[in-house]
């Protein structure tokens, strides 16, 4: 294809004609994708009105009637169809991200180790990557649920410390943060220091590209941070009062909680995708030949700029495209929630509500939908992160 | 005239050689690297002497019920009680010679295909993939020739995940290779639609594809055409995984220099011939190792099959541990399924690492 297509025979016959050839291909390919498309649509048609279903997306008004486990925004059984989707769609993208940071600030470090001049500590993170990568993602998540979590005391012989924080088979309990009066003054005072800090880092760096004095960043913000709002706790009080979990009755009551499937599922996913993080993260460091470590060596940078200017930022162009599909893995993955009930896109959506409803086709539809999006946004994300740091060559 | 006769070396001092060297150049090389090493050996006591406690020093391994689990460590007794039902789900245990010999045929048939001095070995392997299946598909359905039926809701533990994983590679690389080609073709109207193709199933998880097979198939097909679960689910990993496969494939393909392209075209080659006699052969070559990882993430994935109901080596343990008489044995049900995945993934990751160095002979450029 790369070449013949280009040459046209002038006096052989129509056929041999390698472009008349591609566009019959072409439109022969065509007719069959609309023909295979339509006899699909005539099929459904057939079969739907066969089965009494009525297709559109007017159930999605309809009232849900179930409860859900883990809401992060206001639900009630008689919420519609449509909000049990935002619940969902919020549960998965709950689950995608803390286990895309968790499993990212893992998998960093056991690549880091993997690298380590220290033996047993190269070994155990050879062992951790070998072990975890090569078990299903849904058999982890299976085990940590079935043989850990629910195999916890009940919640009167929970594991507590600091009698604040409190494990057992119904989740995680913690004390949560109750903002009072005082908490707009704090959140003020953050964000002043913020924008000091950022000033004052500008500020710094322009006077060391003017002067080429140095003036030690942190030194600057680490005190306007701490000492913007300490002050304004010392002036409008305390900005935040603790919730702490009681028990009363067979329960826990106040703060927060994560479910148990939260925790079985995050840990899994962590786990699992760390490993192959840790993986990627290896090769980023290796492909950065041991002659920039010297050349900055030389040019007398010390170990900590070495690693912050010259290693790391050639690293990086390595491991950004690997770690996005790792990224894309670990948000696709959320869905084998439905192993174990966490109420996530899937089993929420193309479990509980096509059960309810039979809308086959507009459920998988929204379902699928939806993944396609996460996945074109996080790919996007990291492809635009991908071009800033990559390498701009003549 | 003077000789000098030099003096022996002196021996390396006692600290940098043998054991004492060692453990100072690999773990207490500084004092930070002591302090990993004191943390990481915390950690392995941590973890290692209850674990082999658990697994080994009071495990109980003979018995036939839970009562014969006495000793508080591991009950491995389940696990042999239940072996059957893990390996070959609810296959009649009479009939289940005929899962051992259909395994047995696929390892001695595919063994001359290791043999390097092998002749013919394309025309062989070949003739395997086509004689293979047939004869797999007569010994575990059944149905001809005397042998009874067995029908696919019966099959099941870890035969069904070998079945499944077997034949959604046979499916897909087939299907990923022609996608992989289309994918690189000049003519716009296939590009687009091979790539449409290919992005849709990788951007959608495994699990929604899977529901799709099941509940969406049967409103696609004409009236009275059917599929069983299995065929269904078999459908839906062969498409979501030749996705996979054509953007392995690809990458071979761009791998292979243009003049490989225009040297067979300069020889008269038509563009199956120049696919089929020049390109493929070198692309294949190179991403062998690729398609080894992908048939390792597929065979991870058969046991998503559980979300749909079909009884593959997980899903049989998980319904194991919530049979009342052997409840409370999560974790030693987990733990077998874990250590039978692992080793058949890391056996063929290690097996990619091999053909990886075997097969680099300096292509790339």
């Amino acid at each position: 294809m790369q070449t013949t297509a280009n040459t046209s025979r002038p006096g052989g016959s129509v056929w041999t004609d390698p472009k008349v050839r591609a566009w019959v291909f072409q439109i022969i390919a065509v007719i069959a994708i609309v023909a295979l498309g339509w006899f699909l649509f005539d099929n459904t048609q057939t079969n739907l009105e066969k089965r009494g279903i009525t297709s559109g997306f007017s159930f999605l008004n309809n009232s849900a009637g179930f409860g859900i486990a883990q809401h992060l925004i206001d639900y009630t059984e008689s919420d519609s169809y449509g909000r049990v989707f935002l619940v969902g769609l919020l549960n998965t993208l709950l689950v995608s991200v803390i286990g895309i940071v968790l499993a990212t600030l893992l998998g960093f470090l056991l690549g880091v180790a993997r690298l380590s001049p220290n033996w047993l500590v190269r070994k155990l993170a050879t062992v951790y990557i070998e072990i975890f990568r090569n078990i299903p993602p849904l058999l982890q998540i299976l085990f940590w649920y079935f043989a850990v979590m629910l195999t916890l005391p009940g919640p009167r012989q929970s594991h507590a410390v600091l009698e604040s924080f409190f494990l057992n088979s119904r989740g995680l309990y913690m004390p949560a943060p109750v903002p009072t009066d005082a908490f707009s003054v704090f959140l003020g005072a953050v964000v002043v220091a913020i924008i000091g800090s950022i000033l004052f880092a500008r500020w710094s760096r322009a006077r060391f590209e003017a002067t080429g004095k140095l003036f030690p960043i942190s030194l600057g913000v680490i005190p306007l941070l701490i000492v913007l709002p300490a002050l304004a706790v010392l002036i409008a009080g305390n900005p935040v009062s603790w919730s702490v979990p009681e028990l009363t009755g067979f329960n826990f009551r106040g703060g927060w909680v994560l479910i148990p499937e939260l925790m079985a599922l995050t840990l899994a996913l962590t786990i699992y995708t760390a490993a192959f993080i840790a993986e990627n993260v290896r090769s980023g460091i290796q492909a950065v030949n041991h002659g920039q470590t010297e050349a900055a060596r030389s040019l007398g940078l010390p170990g900590g700029k070495t690693l912050r200017l010259v290693i790391i930022p050639q690293a990086m162009r390595v491991i950004i495209p690997p770690l996005t599909s790792q990224y894309l893995n670990l948000a696709k993955n959320s869905s084998l929630a439905a192993g174990i009930g966490y109420p996530d896109m899937v089993s929420l959506f193309a479990g509980t509500v096509l059960n309810q409803t039979g809308q086959a086709i507009e459920v998988i539809a929204i379902t699928m939908s939806v993944y396609l999006a996460i996945s074109i946004s996080i790919s996007m994300l990291m492809n635009w992160y991908n071009k800033r740091i990559a390498l701009i060559e003549r | 005239m003077q000789t000098h006769t030099f003096k022996p070396d002196l021996p390396p001092p006692a600290l940098s050689v043998g054991v004492v060297g060692w453990l100072r150049a690999n773990l207490f090389s500084s004092w930070f690297n002591s302090l990993l090493t004191l943390f990481a050996a915390y950690l392995v006591w941590l973890i290692l002497p209850p674990l082999i406690q658990w697994a080994f020093i009071n495990a109980d391994w003979v018995g036939e019920t839970r009562a014969d689990c006495t000793s508080g460590g591991a009950c491995w007794v389940f696990i042999q009680q239940r072996f059957g039902q893990f390996m070959y789900g609810f296959y009649p245990s009479e009939l289940r010679w005929r899962v051992d010999l259909t395994l047995w045929l696929a390892i001695i048939g595919a063994a001359p295909l290791f043999i390097p001095q092998m002749v013919r070995k394309g025309l062989y392997g070949l003739a395997f993939l086509v004689v293979y299946p047939v004869v797999a598909y007569w010994l575990l359905h059944g149905g001809s020739f005397g042998l009874e039926v067995v029908p696919t809701s019966r099959w099941g533990g870890l035969m069904l995940t070998l079945v499944i994983a077997a034949v959604g590679i046979a499916g897909a690389l087939p299907l990923g290779v022609l996608l992989a080609l289309g994918r690189r073709s000049d003519m716009p109207a296939i590009r687009v639609i091979c790539v449409t193709f290919i992005e849709f199933w990788r951007g959608v998880p495994l699990i929604t594809v899977l529901f799709m097979s099941s509940v969406m198939l049967p409103l696609f097909l004409p009236e009275g055409m059917s599929f069983d679960k299995l065929m269904r689910a078999l459908i839906g990993v062969i498409l979501f995984q030749s996705a996979y496969i054509a953007e392995v494939v690809r990458g071979g393909l761009q791998a292979i220099p243009k003049g490989q392209y225009e040297a067979a075209a300069a020889m008269g080659l038509g563009y199956w011939r120049m696919m089929g006699l020049v390109i493929l052969p070198q692309a294949m070559k190179l991403v062998i190792p690729g398609i080894v990882n992908t048939f390792i993430s597929l065979f991870k994935d058969t046991s998503l099959v559980i979300i749909i109901g079909l009884f593959d080596l997980l899903n049989s343990i998980k319904q194991a541990t919530t049979d009342p008489a052997w409840l409370g044995m999560a974790t030693e049900g987990y733990v077998f399924a874990a250590l039978v995945f692992w080793i058949f993934c890391f056996g063929m990751s290690r097996y990619s690492v091999h053909l990886e160095r075997k097969l680099d002979t300096g292509h790339k450029r």
